[in-house]
C-alpha cells in the first residue's frame, strides 16, 4: 500500500489476462482473443492490451477518419508543392481552408472550398459512428450510457462550429478551417467580427465549466491519492460501505470550505462540468451572428458592460469628419 | 531522486521553457488607460535599446538663406523646388545626396549627368523629383497624421536608395489554380517573398494589396447589438487583423495602443493614436496611388517586385518599429524646403505641370491611377475581404 504514496504511478498491477464478459457481436466483426502486456504501458495505466472489438462502426469510423485526415494533410503538403521539409517546418501554420463568403452554401470547386467541406463530411461521419460506436459498447457491456452522453456533448459543439451554424448563416465561409494556427485566427477573428465574445453569456458559463472542470479534476484526483494510503482509490467500495480514507477526504474538504461531495456525487459534478461545458458553448457560438451580432454592444444595452471614466480626449470617427479628408 | 536533485531538475526544464518562448525577460509595462481595462503597452528595455539606436536622425545640413536669385531662375530644368533660393536648392541636393544616395555612390552622379546637371535622364533623377513633390505633399496636406513632426527622404530611406521596409505584391504561391492545396493567400509562414510579417500568425499575408492599395472596408464589427444587416464575413475579420497586425508591429506597439480591446470598433473608447493611425491609412494608401504606382515604369526591372510592380510604402517604411518615426522627433521642421511650396508670382505658377502637391490636383489623381491599380486588387476578392454584400450570398 506504502506504494501508492506518491505524484507517479509506481505499481503495476499484473494479473492473468482478462478477456472480458462475452458478448455475441451481430456482425461480421467478433472480438479478438489475443491480449499482450506493455510494461511501459502499465507505468501510466493497464498493463493489459486487448483483446480488441471494433465493429462495424468502429472500422467505418477509422475509415472516416482516415479519409477527412488524408484530405487535410495532403491539401496542406500540396499548399508546400509537395515538399515535406516546409510541410514539416510550416505545419502549424498549414490548413484547409472553408470557401469564400461568396459561395454562400453552394458546393464550391474542389480547391476552393470542396476539399473541405468533403474533410468536413467525412469527419461529422466518423465522429458519429464512433458516437454509436461508444453508445452500442456500453450497452453490451450493461453499463449506462453516460460516455456517449458526454461525448454527444461534444459534438453538439463540433456540429455547431462547422455545420449548424454555417448553415444558418447561409455560408459554409463562416465555418472553422482545418488547420492549428488557422484554427485560432478564426477563433479571434471571430470574436472580431462579432464584437468581443466575452460578453457572450453561454461563452462565459461555457468557460466557467471548462475551467471548473480543470479545478474538480484537480480537487478530486488530489483527493483521492491522498486517501490512497487508507485504500481510498477503491472509490466503489468507499462510496457503499464508507471508510476512514472517505471520512478524511471529506473532513479535509469540510475544514477547507465547509462542505465536500461524496465519493458519488464528486463523479456527477464532474461529468456535468464537462458536458455543460460544450453545451453552454455551443449555444454561445450559435447565437453569434445569428440572435446577436456585437455583443459588446449587446452588454451595454443590457447594462452588463461597465463604462469607465474617461482617461483621454474624446476620440471622434475620423470618417465622420470631413468626410474623410486629410 | 532525492529532493535537490528534483528541484535542479525543475530549474532546468523551466529555464528550457522560458528560453523556447524567445523573448527573454524583463518586460516593462506601461499602463494606457483605465485602469482593469488591460491598455498597456509592454516594452523590453533590451530590445528597445537595440530599436532606439536603429532609429536617429540622419544628418542635417546648416540652414540655408532663403534670400537671393530663385533656383530655377539660375538653373534650366527646375521643376518642384522653384520657389527655393539657390542656397536653400543646394541644401536640398547635398541632403537628397546624404539621405538617399548609396553608400559606393553618395555624390550628386546618382541622379545627375555630371556634364549636364539639367539631364533628367536617370532614373533617379525622375524618381528623386516625383518624391520631391511627394515629400511636400505629405508634409503638408497629411498634417493629420504627421502633424509638425513631418518626414524628409530620410525618414524611409535612411541613408539608401531602398527604403528597408517596403512591401511588393506577393506573386501568390503557383497553386492558386491548382486541384488541391490553394491557400487562399494565408496559411503560410513563409510566402513567395520570404518569411511572412504578419506575427507568428496564418492570417492573410498580403493586407497591403486591399487595405493600403485598394481601399476595401476595414470595419467589419456590426453597430447594432443585434442583427441589422451587416454582412461582413469572418474571413473579412480575418484580413482586417491582418492589417492590424501590421500596424501593430511597424509601430512596434499592442493592439491597446490604439483600441480599448473591450469594443475593438468603439471610437469613443479608442485613444486619440486611432484616429492619427486612420488618416496614416489614407495617406500610405495615397502616397501609393498617386506617387509609387505612376512610377512603375520609370524604375529598372531589377527594383521591381514579382509580380512587376513597383516597391510600396505601409507604415513599417516611415515607423521601422517605433510608434513614431524617430521617436517623435523633427528633422522635417530643419528643412522648411520640404514643406509646401512658397507662393511664386502668378506667372511662374502658370508654366508649372500640374503639381499633386496641390490639393485640388491631387484629388482628382486617384482618378487617373492607372490600370496596374486596378487589376491586383481586383484578383484579390476571389479569397479576400468580399465587399460587404457578398459577405453572406446564399
Ligand atoms: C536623389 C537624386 C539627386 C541627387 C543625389 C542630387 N540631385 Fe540635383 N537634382 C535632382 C532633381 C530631382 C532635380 C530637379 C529638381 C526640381 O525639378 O525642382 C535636381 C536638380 C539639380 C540642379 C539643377 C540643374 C538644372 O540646371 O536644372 C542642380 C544644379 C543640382 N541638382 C545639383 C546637385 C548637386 C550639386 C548634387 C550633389 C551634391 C545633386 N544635385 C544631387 C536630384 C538629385
Ligand atoms: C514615404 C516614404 C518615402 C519618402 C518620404 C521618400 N521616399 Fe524615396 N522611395 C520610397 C520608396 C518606397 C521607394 C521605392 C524603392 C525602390 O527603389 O524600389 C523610393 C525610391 C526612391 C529612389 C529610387 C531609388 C533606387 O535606387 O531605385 C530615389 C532616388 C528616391 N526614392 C529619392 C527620394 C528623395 C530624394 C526623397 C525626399 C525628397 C524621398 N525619396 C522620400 C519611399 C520614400
Ligand atoms: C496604430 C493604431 C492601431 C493599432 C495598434 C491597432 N488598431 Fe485596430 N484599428 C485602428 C483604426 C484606425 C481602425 C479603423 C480603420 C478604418 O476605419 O479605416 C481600426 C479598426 C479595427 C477593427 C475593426 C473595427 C470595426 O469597426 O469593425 C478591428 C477588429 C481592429 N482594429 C482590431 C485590432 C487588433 C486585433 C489590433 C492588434 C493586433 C489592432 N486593431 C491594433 C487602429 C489601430
Ligand atoms: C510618410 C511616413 C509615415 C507613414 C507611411 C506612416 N506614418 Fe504614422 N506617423 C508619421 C509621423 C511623422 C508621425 C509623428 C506625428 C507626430 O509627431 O505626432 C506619425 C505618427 C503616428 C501615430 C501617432 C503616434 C502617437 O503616439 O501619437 C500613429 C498611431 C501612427 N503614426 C500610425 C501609423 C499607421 C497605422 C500607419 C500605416 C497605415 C502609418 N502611421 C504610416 C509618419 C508616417
Amino acid at each position: 500500500m506504502a506504494e501508492y504514496q506518491n505524484l507517479f504511478t509506481r505499481v503495476q498491477v499484473e494479473a492473468p489476462h482478462y478477456a472480458g464478459v462475452p458478448h455475441s457481436p451481430k456482425g461480421i466483426w467478433s472480438r479478438g482473443v489475443k491480449a499482450s502486456a506493455s510494461y511501459w504501458l502499465g507505468k501510466v495505466g493497464d498493463a493489459q492490451i486487448g483483446p480488441f472489438y471494433l465493429g462495424t462502426t468502429g472500422v467505418l469510423s477509422i475509415l472516416f477518419f482516415i479519409l477527412a485526415f488524408e484530405i487535410i494533410g495532403l491539401n496542406m503538403l500540396a499548399s508546400v508543392n509537395w515538399n515535406p521539409l516546409q510541410f514539416v517546418r510550416q505545419l502549424f501554420w498549414l490548413a484547409l481552408e472553408p470557401p469564400a463568403p461568396e459561395y454562400g452554401l453552394r458546393l464550391p470547386p474542389l480547391a476552393h472550398g470542396g476539399w473541405w467541406l468533403m474533410a468536413g463530411m467525412f469527419l461529422t461521419a466518423s465522429v458519429i459512428l464512433w458516437w454509436i460506436r461508444t453508445y452500442s459498447l456500453a450497452r453490451k457491456l450493461k453499463l449506462g450510457t453516460h460516455t456517449a452522453w458526454a461525448f454527444a456533448s461534444a459534438i453538439w459543439l463540433f456540429l455547431v462550429l462547422g455545420f449548424i451554424r454555417p448553415v444558418m448563416m447561409g455560408s459554409w465561409s463562416e465555418a472553422v478551417p482545418f488547420g492549428i494556427f488557422a484554427h485560432l485566427d478564426w477563433t479571434a477573428a471571430f470574436s472580431l467580427r462579432y464584437g468581443n465574445l466575452l460578453y457572450n453569456p453561454f461563452h462565459a458559463l461555457s468557460i466557467v465549466f471548462l475551467y471548473g472542470s480543470v479545478l474538480l479534476f484537480a480537487m478530486h484526483a488530489g483527493t483521492i491519492m491522498a486517501v490512497s494510503r487508507f485504500g481510498g482509490e477503491r472509490e466503489v467500495e468507499q462510496a457503499l460501505d464508507r471508510g476512514t480514507a472517505s471520512e478524511r477526504a471529506a473532513l479535509f474538504w469540510r475544514w477547507t470550505m465547509g462542505f465536500n461531495a461524496t465519493m458519488e456525487s464528486i463523479h456527477r459534478w464532474a461529468w456535468w462540468f464537462a458536458v455543460l461545458c460544450t453545451l453552454t458553448g455551443g449555444i454561445g457560438i450559435l447565437l453569434t451572428g445569428t440572435a446577436v451580432d456585437n455583443w459588446y454592444l449587446w452588454a451595454v444595452k443590457h447594462g452588463v458592460a461597465p463604462a469607465y471614466p474617461p482617461t483621454f480626449p474624446a476620440v471622434t470617427d475620423p470618417a465622420l469628419l470631413s468626410g474623410g479628408a486629410p | 531522486m532525492n529532493m535537490s536533485n528534483r528541484i535542479k531538475l525543475a530549474a532546468i526544464l523551466g529555464v528550457v521553457l522560458l528560453a523556447g518562448c524567445g523573448e527573454r525577460p524583463p518586460i516593462t509595462t506601461v499602463q494606457l488607460g483605465f485602469r482593469g481595462t488591460g491598455m498597456e503597452q509592454n516594452y523590453n528595455p533590451r530590445l528597445q535599446e537595440k530599436v532606439a539606436a536603429a532609429n536617429q536622425v540622419g544628418a542635417v545640413q546648416p540652414a540655408a538663406d532663403p534670400s537671393g536669385p530663385l533656383a530655377k531662375d539660375i538653373y534650366q530644368n527646375v521643376e518642384v523646388l522653384s520657389d527655393l533660393s539657390v542656397g536653400e536648392f543646394v541644401r536640398v541636393m547635398t541632403s537628397m545626396t546624404e539621405w538617399v544616395a548609396p553608400a559606393e555612390q553618395k555624390d550628386c552622379t546618382y541622379c545627375h549627368n555630371i556634364e549636364d546637371m539639367a539631364d533628367g535622364s536617370k532614373y533617379t533623377y525622375k524618381v528623386a523629383r516625383r518624391m520631391l513633390q511627394m515629400t511636400r505633399d505629405i508634409n503638408s496636406n497629411w498634417k493629420s497624421h504627421v502633424q509638425e513632426t513631418g518626414v524628409t527622404c530620410h525618414t524611409c530611406h535612411r541613408g539608401q536608395p531602398v527604403p528597408s521596409y517596403v512591401w511588393f505584391q506577393d506573386p501568390g504561391s503557383g497553386r492558386e489554380n491548382a486541384f488541391v492545396g490553394t491557400r487562399a493567400g494565408q496559411n503560410s509562414a513563409v510566402t513567395g517573398l520570404g518569411i511572412t510579417t504578419i506575427g507568428h500568425s496564418s492570417l492573410p499575408y498580403d493586407p497591403y494589396t486591399p487595405f493600403l492599395l485598394g481601399s476595401l472596408p476595414i470595419r467589419v464589427e456590426g453597430e447594432t447589438a443585434l442583427p441589422t444587416g451587416n454582412r461582413s464575413s469572418i474571413q473579412q475579420a480575418e484580413w482586417t487583423y491582418s492589417l492590424m497586425v501590421h500596424m501593430s508591429n511597424s509601430l512596434g506597439v499592442n493592439c491597446t495602443y490604439c483600441h480599448n480591446t473591450r469594443a475593438w470598433a468603439s471610437w469613443e473608447e479608442s485613444r486619440p493614436q486611432r484616429a492619427t493611425a486612420w488618416y496614416g491609412i489614407r495617406m500610405a494608401r495615397q502616397v501609393n496611388n498617386d506617387y509609387m504606382v505612376p512610377l512603375t515604369d520609370v524604375f529598372p526591372a531589377k527594383r521591381l517586385g514579382p509580380t512587376g510592380d513597383v516597391a510600396k510604402v505601409n507604415c513599417q517604411t516611415c515607423h521601422q518599429g517605433v510608434y513614431k518615426p524617430y521617436y517623435g522627433a523633427s528633422m522635417a521642421k530643419d528643412y522648411p524646403e520640404l514643406q509646401r511650396a512658397r507662393p511664386l508670382p502668378e506667372a511662374a505658377v502658370e508654366a508649372l505641370p500640374a503639381d499633386p502637391a496641390d490639393p485640388a490636383a491631387g484629388a482628382s489623381a486617384p482618378a487617373e491611377a492607372p490600370a496596374a491599380v486596378a487589376a491586383p486588387v481586383a484578383e484579390a476578392p476571389v479569397r479576400g475581404p468580399a465587399p460587404e454584400g457578398q459577405a453572406r450570398s446564399g
